[in-house]
């Protein structure tokens, strides 16, 4: 190898974006909505927007977790809906009823995802199966709870979290309070993964197994947290969801794949070692964004699902580009 | 006006003529004027009970199928999968109970697949068992094969969608939705001024009962000279029916809003209360949930139904049928009410679920209100 050559690398490698892509995109697609429509500008424009992305964005956070320690949780679309049937069962028009039945649905959320991260790991069923069938039974057991249909409605102190623009704040005016949630969330999702030793112990998980199991790391631990904090984020989103539109019995359905889609426009490598919370987050607001303008641009709906599809494989491809070139 | 509908019923015709091989034509102008008329008329039948009720004349002998009981009835259900057919179904179950000659009652769920409802059709038959078959198809075309053999050993009675055959002894459904689509439209054109903005939300396309709807609101408008600034497909889903709705609230003004079906009306009236706007003239359905909504409002809406109460008829007709005594047919078509801002306290009832039917014609029948989910 001559010096020019490692000059020529050197001098490759500095050119690289050191920012993801996921914002170029991002921002990309904003600035077209708000070329299409000068409203979005307007407080209730953008805050609209984020406050519909918050439960998408959430959801994200929590599954880039999964995938980050190398596996997928499909379970979380179902778990969803289980949040939201049994949350208008179980508070029975009572709105009291809210501050022990939330507190309860994260300690199911928990539940689920020590069960699912149990099976992967001690098991060794792979997650794809393992939630696979986890989002089977609790989509059942949704149907059970429910007899098909919602049997009761959640009370405003409930939807609050999902529902509710504070109105009057400074500079915003308004201000979703699902925003406020997906702010919290995600600033200590991406402390746990980017600032402790937890999350670099995940990296190194779903990177090499076998390296950081010789190297003494608690594999199995590791992972049942992944699940857990993905299931938790899935309750989460439920209860933002239940609280933006009521009660339905299939609230959640696609959501799984949805969150799968946007940790990996956010950059998170399939099968693992890679992926950073922020850019999953950015991630679901550019699937949004992609659903906001085309739902602007009035465009029939095969057109819309033709162009949905190629702008989504194009994210993708270039998010995987960017990897390849960067070597990492 | 009406050399506008004219013109456009000629130059749909035409576009048919052209396109005859097109098997199912959603935006028919007779069905269309045929519906429209069945609205107007007066049911035969006792008043107060619409599922005994029926329009036209005509009646189907049946004599030939007398028989004493007890009674095996078969029904072949095209699935329990709404809450529309949760709600008809427990309507069937219950009609069944207030009936003693009916010894057994055979219910398969064919689960909405065509396959499971075909074979579950055979099956029936030949366990030799059923005295009468009930179906309620899954899709028309691939069920009405099954069915054509099931009439050549026992009475079959169709309801809710139909068969492309006249073998059943008759075809129970209410007016139509041509019908439900024409009720809301008419309602909206007569509440807004002419060039209005009007936003129609479909769940989706291709299901005859909801594409018959929309061509018979989309006809209405244009007749009326209203703008409709969208048609969009919901899914059925109420976060995504509301974030559209938002959507358009951001582009411009909505002046009403039509829907096919009801089951999210209540996330698009929230998208305007959500937004500090008057929600406009509306139409949903006869769910408990936008019911209330529309009465706590104080909302300028109807909602046409497609009555669960139907449910009720096809067992009560196979009595009949097994008795011998003559049955409206071919079709037995029942009306088809609607609740209105005159009628709405009556079908308020806030112990039911959110997405319980209330044109169900069950509050008499035994189990009312917990066997349908309501509190007592």
């Amino acid at each position: 190898m001559s010096a020019a050559d490692g000059t020529a690398r050197e001098a490759r490698r500095f050119r690289l974006p050191a920012i993801n892509p996921v914002w170029f995109i991002l921002a990309a697609l904003i600035a077209a909505i708000a070329i299409e429509n000068a409203n979005f500008l307007a407080p209730i424009g953008y805050m609209n927007f984020l406050k519909r992305a918050a439960p998408l964005a959430i959801l994200a956070a929590g599954q880039v977790y999964v995938i980050v320690s190398g596996g997928f949780d499909l379970s979380v679309g179902s778990l969803i809906t289980l949040t939201v049937v049994g949350s208008s069962m179980l508070t029975n028009n009572d709105p009291a009823a809210t501050y022990w039945v939330i507190p309860l649905m994260l300690a199911m959320g928990a539940v689920v995802g020590l069960v699912n991260g149990l099976v992967v790991s001690v098991l060794r069923v792979p997650s794809l199966i393992a939630t696979l069938g986890m989002m089977i039974t609790l989509n059942g057991l949704a149907f059970l709870w429910s007899g098909g249909a919602p049997r009761g409605y959640l009370p405003e102190t409930f939807r609050f979290f999902g529902r509710v623009n504070l109105l009057d704040v400074p500079l915003v005016n308004i201000l979703p309070v699902a925003l406020l949630v997906m702010i919290g969330v995600g600033t200590l999702l991406t402390l746990l993964m980017h600032r402790t030793a937890y999350g670099k112990l995940l990296h190194a998980v779903g990177d090499n197994p076998r390296a950081a199991f010789l190297a003494g790391v608690p594999v199995a631990r590791v992972r049942v947290t992944a699940f857990v904090i993905s299931s938790l984020s899935a309750v989460v989103a439920g209860i933002l969801l239940g609280g933006f539109a009521g009660v339905s019995t299939d609230v959640g359905a696609g959501y799984e794949l949805q969150a799968i889609t946007a940790a990996v426009i956010g950059g998170a490598q399939l099968l693992g070692g890679r992926g950073t919370v922020p850019a999953a987050m950015a991630g679901a607001l550019t699937l949004n964004a992609i659903f906001t303008l085309l739902n602007f641009l009035g465009l029939p709906k095969p057109v819309r699902d033709v162009v949905q599809g190629l702008i989504l494989i194009a994210a993708v491809a270039l998010a995987t580009l960017r990897r390849r070139r960067a070597g990492r | 006006m009406l050399r506008g509908f004219m013109t456009l019923v000629g130059a749909l015709s035409l576009a048919l003529a052209t396109t005859a091989v097109s098997a199912q034509n959603f935006d028919d102008p007779d069905e269309f004027a045929k519906q429209r008329e069945q609205l107007e008329m007066t049911p035969n039948g006792p008043e107060g009970q619409p599922w005994l009720q029926y329009l036209g004349e005509d009646m189907a002998d049946t004599s030939s199928h007398a028989k004493d009981g007890p009674y095996t009835f078969c029904f072949s259900n095209a699935g329990v999968n709404n809450p529309w057919r949760v709600v008809g179904f427990t309507n069937m179950q219950a009609e069944v109970e207030m009936h003693d000659e009916i010894e057994n009652f055979v219910h398969v769920d064919a689960e909405g697949s065509d396959d499971k409802q075909i074979a579950d059709i055979e099956d029936l038959l030949a366990g030799g068992e059923c005295d009468v078959l009930i179906v309620s198809p899954n899709t028309t075309a691939a069920l009405t094969p099954a069915v054509e053999r099931a009439c050549e050993q026992l009475p079959v009675i169709v309801f809710d969608r139909g068969v492309n055959t006249d073998c059943p002894v008759t075809f129970i459904h209410p007016i139509g939705g041509y019908a439900f689509g024409i009720e809301a439209a008419e309602f909206i054109a007569d509440n807004v001024d002419p060039g209005a903005n009007v936003l129609m939300l479909r769940i989706l396309p291709g299901v005859d009962v909801l594409e018959t709807r929309y061509s018979a609101g989309k006809r209405i408008f244009d007749e009326a000279g209203l703008n409709v600034v969208g048609a969009e497909f919901t899914d059925g889903d109420n976060a995504k029916t509301k974030s559209i709705v938002e959507d358009y609230l951001q582009r411009g003004q909505i002046d009403a809003v039509w829907m096919d079906a009801g089951a999210t009306a209540v996330a698009a009236i929230e998208a305007f209360e959500d937004n500090g706007l008057e929600v406009p003239p509306f139409n949903g359905e006869d769910q408990q949930d936008f019911l209330q909504k529309w009465r706590d409002l104080g909302m300028t809406a109807i909602a046409p139904t497609y009555p669960t109460f139907q449910w009720r008829t096809p067992i009560i007709a196979a009595l009949s049928v097994m008795k011998g005594e003559e049955v409206p047919g071919p079709e037995w078509v029942l009306p088809q009410p609607a609740i209105d801002g005159d009628n709405l306290a009556d079908y308020i009832n806030e112990s039911m679920p959110p997405l319980h039917y209330a044109m169900c014609g069950c509050e008499e029948m035994p189990g009312y209100p917990e066997r349908w989910g309501g509190r007592d």
